[in-house]
């Protein structure tokens, strides 16, 4: 019983980036009728944000410490970050620990601000050439992004760490009645998840209890019959397009104590990340989330050793293995709808 | 017994009851019009003779056998050819090669694996297809990329791509809808044209009056999902049921 | 000429005759001097790597040419081509010719397995689809079926397969009398052979895998050019213009395009099988889908649905990736030392992101470049310049024509 919660756990926070990011593929999918590719790259972007503001934030120049010398007897160099300077060193060394939570406010403009430079600057220019077009530019977006990334932090992660109070890990189980040891997650796992879950209802609530969002889900389901209403569909799309890059960065930006980021990273999430929207069926918002949380929970349990010792290797494929399975079984995938992308 | 025999058709979207009990009986070698205001269903029934929909109850029988469950490729192998509302050929193509297509298809069935052969080297292919341009006076637009002719000849050219395959039951779909009036008059002749010269079939969805009663032999008037009336041409014009149909839509 | 019209056949002769001249036409520049460090490349794994890459594209824009079906994961059967083909190596013996055949058949029934799964689907789900299955290989190949220490290691995971001193062939020995490793051949004829002849300055090596492979390249351009003139390939066609049509004309699309499908994925295993022939070792990179989005760039880049784009485009991807990669900071220097020394160095440090090893970042610019402005590819370009002169050509005989 232990064994099986921890692995659900286990799942949570690679279930909540996947579902995360298949919902914004799906809403820009929804509305504007793109499938994406540069989405990851949104998300890697995100990651990348938390980077440069835990870098910005411990920009440093140099001071003499006094009271310490260097072997050569002179007072020894310290590097002291500008933000000790400005806010005292107390406060300045509590921004740098927090500075991945931080980098959700920072992100979010940055984020809007690229998606609304992506949509109007490129893909919307795309949107009456054929699907294929579609995939090609935003493939060679991802790819220019991702360049660019690694030109200027380089080819290897960079790890970013979490707020002090949130390293290291917790006894889950004991909390649930179970012996001591026998769930021990990590606190930031915990808080990925919660924050997930927070932003995915803050998008269902956003779309469910807005006109701005009833807006956008009668254009998702109809876009022709909205367009007739005289609403100005275009420009909720390409909002809907900047809120879809601010989730996708804010994942990213909250996953990077999780995984160190690099610059392929947003490739890595996005190919599972179609299979996840194509799992939950295109076009359907629950069915994104659905299909992350439960494709992330089964990647969980493949990698146990007592199911790898049946299956060698399971672990690797188990998500495109489902994929195979319900295309086959369920072609619109769990909760598709008809009609949607059908010849 | 006709060629196409419906029964009892009905088709539901949601809470819409699109199609309600539909009955229709097409005879051989005639050309019978389905009219009716719009949102009537027409095409919906349309759509359930030619495999893109399948009625939640009733049954559809071409020549004795029934079509429901089989795909649209399946249903034209049957013999039923399909003109859409707005033309549907191959817009990339050439205009010859839009012919030469259903001639294949009619030749070698719905598929087959000829991909080192010649095109030239089908004759009776070309022959075939050179004839029906000939036919249909597309001839001299033989190079041309379908998508570059007028609206007047991309319906020309589809009907000529159907006529090819010699269905036993061609149906059009609003064939003149969005057409200019010279062209609307040039397409009713054609269609006089292949009514006299073919031993073919026609059921046909129209808005256009002058279109239907140059045409028709029968009518059946479709009034949300129900057939309100079917009769002659001549009949039709005075029934007060159609008139009130036709009205109510106006007001 | 061989059932092709006359357009087709220059066309055909045209591209023979760079393939079977590619020897001297990469190197234009004598032995030696700094511009043939640059821009020569007549070096037999270059020319290799374009003809086989030409293969690939070939094989892949019958699929996406014609159809319109953007596979995402064609990489997969290059892969499965080249462990194919040394697995025939190692059990077998080290004749290419079977173990090219033995890619082509074993990527052919992948494909044909992939293709039935994915075409379940159309449009976008496909692209995803082949992807995501592709992906499936590559992770198969990298990891689960590549254990060295389990007894099923067929891909040797990281590493690589590659020969070994212990391989047990059928026909042939494990190693050679003086203790090497046996090297690959087309009848005794071995791959790595080369003539070099030295003319002037300059030097032009003819190497026998480079062309064994340009006439493979060569009847797989034939075999491709019939297919586009062919009914079949007139269905694709039909097939990319107008599905509906299709299937109301009692055609059934499936079939048509299943069978591109497995034709473009035998060409991508031929190409693996070839790359394999050339040098005796498959890597699960080759599967990586970073590897099938670069197909993809090479048929943009030539002109998808033309019969010579995949030719020009695998050549220039080619082409440039080599010289990109080539140029440092040093040779740019070089260069621009012409220019006043502060400007010079930014503007050193501006292009430094664009060449060396930031290769990549300028073929994804110009690839979305392509994209947005010439769908059609060099191709298209060729044809926009040409019409371009024509025009001009004509003002001036309509300008001339008054005054005679």
């Amino acid at each position: 019983m232990d064994a099986i919660i921890l692995q659900i756990l286990n799942g949570l926070d690679k279930g909540s980036a996947y579902a995360l990011i298949a919902l914004g593929l799906t809403l820009i999918f929804g509305t504007l009728g793109v499938v994406n590719f540069a989405h990851g790259a949104l998300f890697m972007i995100g990651a990348f944000c938390a980077v440069t503001l835990n870098k910005l934030l411990s920009l440093s120049y140099m001071v003499e410490d006094p009271t310490r010398t260097d072997f050569l007897g002179k007072p020894l160099q310290v590097a002291t970050p500008y933000v000790h300077g400005w806010f005292g060193e107390a406060t300045g060394e509590a921004l740098i620990d927090w500075s991945v939570p931080l980098a959700i406010l920072f992100s979010i403009p940055v984020m809007i601000a690229v998606g609304f430079i992506m949509e109007r600057g490129l893909i919307k220019h795309f949107y009456k050439r054929p699907h294929a077009d579609q995939i090609l530019v935003t493939f060679g977006l991802a790819i220019v992004l991702q360049e660019l990334i690694k030109s200027f932090y380089g080819a290897n992660p960079i790890p970013t760490p979490a707020p002090e109070v949130f390293r290291g890990s917790f006894d889950f189980g004991v909390m649930l009645g179970f012996d001591p040891n026998a769930i021990i997650y990590p606190y930031w796992r915990m808080v990925y998840f919660a924050f997930s879950a927070l932003i995915i209802g803050a998008v269902f609530a956003f779309l469910r209890f807005t006109t701005f969002g009833m807006v956008v889900r009668a254009g998702m389901a109809d876009r022709e019959t909205v367009g007739l209403l005289g609403i100005n569909i275009d420009k909720r799309f390409t909002i809907m397009f900047g809120l879809a890059a601010a989730v996708a960065g804010v994942a990213g930006v909250m996953y990077a104590p999780i995984n160190s980021p690099n610059y392929h990273m947003g490739m890595d999430f996005l190919v599972l990340s179609f299979v996840v929207v194509v799992v939950g069926g295109m076009g359907s918002l629950p069915g994104a989330v659905l299909a992350g949380f439960m494709l992330g929970i089964l990647e969980a349990f493949a990698s146990m050793n007592q199911v790898k010792a049946i299956i060698p290797g399971i672990d690797q494929i188990i998500i495109y293995l489902i994929a195979i399975i319900i295309i086959l079984t369920r072609p619109r995938g769990l909760m598709g709808k008809k009609g949607v992308m059908e010849e | 017994m006709g060629i196409l025999e419906v029964k009892n058709v009905g088709k539901r979207f949601g809470g819409l009851q699109a199609l309600n009990n539909v009955n229709l009986s097409v005879a051989e070698n005639t050309c019978h019009a389905i009219i009716g205001p719009n949102g009537a269903g027409k095409s919906t029934l349309l759509n359930c003779f030619v495999g893109k929909l399948i009625p939640d109850t009733g049954s559809v029988m071409f020549d004795g056998q029934s079509v429901l469950g089989r795909t649209p490729y399946e249903i034209n192998q049957m013999g039923i050819s399909r003109v859409f509302q707005t033309p549907e050929i191959f817009a990339d193509l050439s205009v010859m090669e839009n012919m030469m297509i259903p001639v294949f298809a009619k030749r070698d069935g719905s598929f087959r694996m000829h991909a080192l052969e010649g095109m030239m080297g089908e004759k009776d292919i070309v022959e075939k297809a050179e004839a029906m341009l000939e036919d249909m006076g597309l001839a001299n637009k033989r190079e041309m990329q379908a998508s570059s002719m007028s609206r007047g000849d991309k319906r020309r050219l589809e009907i000529a791509m159907c006529l090819s395959q010699e269905p036993r039951l061609l149906l059009l779909d609003e064939p003149t809808a969005g057409m200019a009036r010279a062209d609307t008059n040039n397409t009713i002749d054609l269609l006089k044209q292949i009514k006299e010269e073919r031993d073919i079939t026609i059921a046909i969805i129209e808005h256009d009056m002058h279109v239907v009663f140059s045409l028709a032999d029968r009518i059946t008037v479709l009034a949300q999902g129900t057939p309100l009336v079917e009769d002659s041409p001549e009949n039709i014009k005075g029934h007060p049921k159609v008139r009130e149909a036709y009205l109510g839509e106006a007001a | 000429m061989l059932g092709l019209n006359k357009k087709d056949t220059l066309l055909f002769w045209i591209v023979a005759a760079l393939a079977l001249l590619a020897p001297f036409i990469l190197n234009p520049f004598p032995e030696g001097s700094s511009l043939a460090q640059m821009f020569n490349a007549g070096y037999p794994d270059l020319m290799q790597r374009f003809v086989i890459f030409g293969i690939l594209v070939i094989g892949f824009n019958i699929l996406f040419g014609l159809t319109g079906y953007l596979s995402f994961g064609h990489a997969a059967f290059l892969g499965i081509g080249s462990y194919s083909a040394v697995w025939m190596f190692k059990l077998v013996g080290m004749n290419v010719i079977p173990a090219i055949l033995l890619a082509m058949i074993v990527s052919g029934v992948f494909a044909l397995l992939i293709g039935y799964i994915s075409l379940r689907r159309s449009g976008i789900y496909f692209s995803i689809l082949t992807l995501a299955i592709a992906q499936m290989c590559y992770n198969l190949a990298y990891s689960v079926l590549g254990n060295p220490s389990s007894n099923f290691n067929l891909t040797n995971g990281e590493t690589g397969l590659q020969l070994s001193l212990d391989d047990a062939r059928i026909l042939g020995e494990s190693v050679t009398a003086e203790g090497a490793l046996p090297v690959t051949n087309f009848f005794g004829l071995a791959m790595r052979s080369s003539y070099q002849m030295d003319v002037g300055g300059w030097l032009f090596t003819f190497n026998a895998g480079y062309y064994l492979s340009a006439i493979i390249m060569l009847v797989s351009f034939y075999v491709s050019i019939r297919i586009f003139r062919s009914p079949f390939g007139l269905m694709l066609r039909a097939v990319k213009s107008n599905q509906q049509r299709m299937n109301y004309t009692g055609l059934n699309t499936r079939p048509y395009i299943l069978a591109a499908f497995v034709i473009s994925g035998i060409y991508a295993g031929l190409a693996g099988g070839l790359l394999s022939s050339m040098d005796p070792l498959a890597g699960a990179e080759r599967m990586h889908w970073t590897a099938s989005g670069e197909i993809v760039i090479m048929a943009i880049l030539g002109g998808v649905g033309t019969l010579i784009g995949p030719v020009l485009g695998a050549g220039f991807n080619e082409y440039f990736k080599n010289i990109l990669s080539k140029i440092n900071d040093n040779v740019l220097h070089d260069w621009l030392g012409f220019l006043p020394d502060g400007f010079e160095n930014l503007l050193v440090g501006f292009l430094h992101y664009f060449v060396g090893k930031g290769w990549h970042l300028t073929l994804g610019i110009m690839f979305m470049l392509v994209i947005i402005f010439l769908p059609g590819g060099l191709v298209q370009g060729g044809q926009r310049i040409a019409r371009l002169f024509r025009r001009k050509k004509n003002s001036d005989e309509t300008q001339q024509t008054p005054a005679e």
